[in-house]
């Protein structure tokens, strides 16, 4: 029987692996959307550890709403980049300083 | 040896390792396709935890969907991965330095609850299954959060397409209010025509013949 803290665990270095992939790859964007999506399936995996073992379904119903709106974030996102890479021809984030910011 | 607990320790080994790849890989076509791996394997972890529906939901929604649009839109742009690669390690010490605190501080506050010792509620012998208790679930006490779910999916699909969609100079369309506009008379214009071959022209004939067409002789 694997308990909790086993899920907590990989959940956690889940969440860790993504941050330092978002350190890592602070120039490409579509690395960076997809450190998201881990970071999120790190979360939803701590939703449902916790669902599982406090027998408490309302968190299993959390991580249906968090993929719904993980999948709208993740389209809006890739056709961002579509519509960035037709006007910019890159998306390399050093590159996109149109704002001056 | 507990075989939930080996399987267990693969499928979160396979997640990890995989993610771990995403981040490193040269090549973001590897990237994803090391991101589906991940996916898939934290979905075998989900069915560990007796949460059936979310396992298939992510691979059918996340596998499935999301990661082939991640995959076109990879091979669809022209990525020039060196100019994205230059200093790569550069951030590395802070970036561990960070990811360890984090992860250090999710566990230590997370396991050290009064849930470390938790042991699942036994299976009831009478209890519906996984999808069907999300589905009551979902459609009686979470109904509107549904369909506000359902409102943000919509509006994601008008963003993406109102994003991406482009009027090109060189396309072809019609333009209807000019086809209603139309008039007979800009279209069609009639020719008179004679409704036979003309006449071929009359060989000389002897003077008593009389000036008939060739084609009826006999009059």
């Amino acid at each position: 029987m694997v308990s909790l803290p086993w899920y907590l665990f990989v959940g956690a270095v889940l969440f860790a692996i993504s941050v330092i992939g978002i350190f890592l790859n602070r120039k490409n964007l579509i690395v960076l959307l997809m450190a998201i999506e881990l970071m999120l399936l790190a979360v939803n995996t701590n939703f449902i550890a916790f669902s599982h073992f406090l027998g408490d379904l309302n968190g299993q119903v959390f991580v249906f709403f968090i993929l719904t709106v993980a999948a709208a974030e993740s389209a809006i996102g890739l056709a961002i980049l579509v519509a960035l890479f037709r006007n910019m021809n890159t998306i390399n984030v050093d590159e996109l300083d149109t704002l001056k910011g | 040896m507990d075989p939930q607990a080996i399987l267990f320790a693969i499928f979160s080994a396979c997640t990890l390792a995989a993610a771990a790849r995403v981040i490193t890989s040269r090549n973001p076509v590897h990237a994803v396709l090391y991101l589906v791996l991940s996916f898939f394997s934290a979905a075998c972890l989900w069915m560990l935890l007796q949460a059936e529906f979310l396992a298939i939901a992510l691979v059918l929604v996340y596998v499935g969907a999301v990661m082939v649009l991640f995959l076109f839109v990879v091979m669809m742009l022209d990525i020039h991965i060196d100019r994205s690669r230059a200093g790569f390690w550069q951030h590395l010490p802070l970036a561990a330095v960070v990811a360890v605190a984090i992860a250090l501080q999710l566990w230590l506050v997370l396991s050290n609850g009064h849930w470390q010792f938790l042991t699942p509620p036994a299976a009831d012998p009478s209890r519906i299954g996984n999808t069907k208790a999300l589905g009551v679930l979902t459609f009686t006490e979470y109904v509107l959060p549904l369909q506000l779910a359902g409102t943000i999916l919509l509006v994601a699909i008008i963003a993406a397409i109102a994003l991406t969609l482009r009027r090109r100079a060189d396309a072809l369309h019609q333009v209807p209010g000019d086809q209603v506009r139309i008039r007979r008379a800009d279209r069609v214009t009639l020719v008179k025509m004679a409704s036979s071959p003309p006449a071929p022209p009359p060989v000389p004939a002897p003077a008593a013949a009389p000036a008939t067409p060739p084609a009826a002789p006999k009059a």
